[in-house]
């Protein structure tokens, strides 16, 4: 057909102001999806690029190995305390959520019925929608008031957050699993749980590790719920977690930031390229093994 | 089948498909104790009767064929043998299954037990991603088979025609074999917790010719040691395997189709004289 080459003649030779339209507005379409999907880009672009600029000054590796400097305006100095308590609570939150989140998600695909399944995912994806500063909130009036600020408490608030998301990326892997190999697992006389444990949870194990970096990624530039419960801890270096409020990351780019010494800016800038630079290789790392994990089942 | 010695009735038998049957060797050499006996089978899903009115006797030592058209029950009644319907909704069963004389569907009877007992082999080779080694070791490790574990992988893949193949690389891989080599893996790996019974669903279904001929290759050195039963489409490889062939038809009544046994006899009589038109039909090509 040649109308579909952009001549201005249709096949009966006579200008059709029909078609022109159609095709005006076929253009039209197709111009402002691309332009969203760049536009999409674009911001994520800035949002890095700015970041990147601003940020790469204050970076260098004392910045990183370092502990802050001590004193109103005081230049050098790092963030490591941040950055270990950081890890720290996201990796107790993990603890609690990851276990919880694949048993849920065992749970959905191998025992539940037809009838509860449903608003068990309900729920999950509910979850996953709660503002964050809701479940700080929840957290503060349930650990915090009538006892202090504890990186614990954080913990288990990230812990709610991750949890939805990992019990839910699991179960789309689990359910990835092709039912020949429960089959196969099945009619070798094999116990269910052995079945579980021996074919479903290995074939899925990248899936499941992809979601878990995408839930810990998220968890780690979460902020509200910090506020809250763990946002009070001047420039200490603990890893008390059950006792006190613990640095970390989100709290230090807030804070330093709010200051009014250009030195606490550089470490706001430098400390916000460190949070994106971990979700970024997180988030890569986990479409790797996602590919991986596709391949792997897929046979080849 | 007394007349001429077993040898010569297999070159010289040819079936109204015009293909050499198995020989009757197998029935008048094989031993006739009873493996399965089943006594009135109804199975339904639901409402629905899938199939109806089953009797028949396996034999011990014999392969056994189930054929007849799609949608006749032929993997339903294979899979009632090894209780793998047990897991799809709405199944029941009436009448009795026994096996070696024992009930199977009895309330105090473990499926896990039974399976453990029955190995099953499936239409689309479905080995675990895990390595060759792995995917025979993993299930007797399991059932507390430990001992001597290497020399179990290395007789279960010599079992089924594989070990030459694949004893270099044991530790690769097994989702790299080819379908052939996936599907006697598979093979392998119900051999290796020594069962007593060998169930095929439609085995080759999806494999080419030649992989098609090392299974049924296989399935002839294997009758040594078990009793087979396979469910297969394609009644040349059920002349060609099987010892004694069960053919099974769709019963239309008051618009429900359910599944019937029409006849049940040696591989030679099926193919040669059937006593039923049904089965006479079906192996003429006339429907099905």
């Amino acid at each position: 057909m040649s109308t579909a080459t952009g001549s201005s003649t249709t096949l009966l030779g006579a200008e059709d102001r029909n078609l022109r339209r159609r095709r005006l507005t076929d253009r039209l379409m197709r111009l402002s999806a691309t332009a969203a999907a760049g536009l999409a880009v674009a911001v994520l672009a800035i949002v890095v690029g700015s970041v990147l600029i601003k940020g790469a000054s204050a970076l260098s590796i004392p910045f990183l190995t370092q502990n802050p400097a001590v004193g109103l305006g005081a230049v050098g100095g790092g963030i490591a305390n941040a950055i270990v308590g950081s890890a720290l609570i996201v990796a107790v939150g993990t603890a609690m959520a990851l276990p919880l989140g694949i048993l849920i998600a065992l749970y959905l695909t191998e025992f539940a019925t037809p009838r509860t399944a449903p608003p068990i995912r309900l729920v999950l994806d509910l979850l996953n929608g709660t503002p964050t500063i809701v479940i700080g909130v929840f957290i503060f009036g349930l650990l915090v008031v009538s006892h202090s600020q504890t990186g614990f408490a954080a913990s288990i608030a990230l812990a709610i957050i991750m949890l939805p998301l990992m019990a839910r990326t699991t179960q789309e892997m689990l359910l990835l699993v092709p039912g020949d190999l429960r089959n196969a697992a099945h009619a070798l006389g094999v116990r269910r749980w052995r079945m579980i444990l021996g074919i479903v949870l290995p074939s899925a194990l990248g899936g499941i590790l992809t979601g878990a970096i995408l839930a810990i990624a998220r968890a780690f530039g979460e902020t509200a719920p910090l506020l809250l419960c763990d946002s009070v801890f001047g420039n200490t270096t603990t890893l008390n977690i059950f006792g006190t409020a613990i640095p970390n990351i989100p709290i230090d780019i807030y804070r330093y930031s709010e200051s009014g010494f250009p030195s606490d800016h550089a470490r706001a800038w430098g400390a916000a390229l460190v949070l994106i630079a971990l979700i970024l290789v997180g988030n890569l790392s986990a479409r790797a093994m996602l590919a991986r994990q596709r391949r792997k089942l897929a046979g080849r | 089948m007394s007349l001429s010695p077993p040898e010569k009735t297999a070159e010289q038998e040819r079936s109204l498909l015009n293909v050499e049957v198995a020989g009757e060797s197998a029935v008048a050499t094989g031993s006739t104790e009873v493996v399965y006996e089943l006594r009135g089978v109804d199975v339904h899903y639901g409402q629905a009767l899938a199939v109806g009115g089953i009797n028949m006797r396996i034999h011990k030592n014999v392969i056994t064929a189930i054929i007849g058209p799609s949608g006749c029950g032929k993997s339903t009644m294979l899979r009632t043998l090894n209780r793998m319907n047990d897991a799809i909704p709405g199944f029941r069963l009436s009448g009795e299954v026994l096996y070696h004389d024992r009930s199977i569907y009895e309330r105090n009877i473990d499926p896990v037990e039974v399976r453990r007992r029955i190995g099953m082999v499936f239409q689309r080779p479905n080995p675990f991603p895990k390595s060759i080694y792995e995917n025979i070791a993993w299930a007797p490790r399991i059932l507390g088979l430990r001992a001597d574990l290497e020399e179990r992988v290395e007789n279960a893949l010599r079992g089924a025609a594989l070990w030459d193949e694949v004893k270099d690389r044991l530790k690769q891989s097994a989702l790299g074999l080819s379908g052939g080599q996936q599907q006697r893996l598979c093979i392998a790996r119900a051999l290796a917790i020594e069962p007593d019974v060998l169930l095929l669903d439609e085995p080759c279904s999806a494999l080419d010719p030649i992989a098609t001929a090392s299974v049924e290759e296989l399935m002839h050195e294997l009758r040594r040691d078990y009793t087979q039963v396979i469910v297969t489409h394609n009644m040349q490889q059920a002349a060609r395997v099987a010892d004694r062939t069960a053919f099974f038809s769709l019963n239309v009544e008051n618009g429900s189709r359910s599944g019937v046994l029409v006849e049940y006899d040696t591989t030679k009589t099926i193919f040669t004289s059937p006593g039923d038109q049904r089965t006479a039909d079906y192996i003429a090509g006339r429907f099905g």
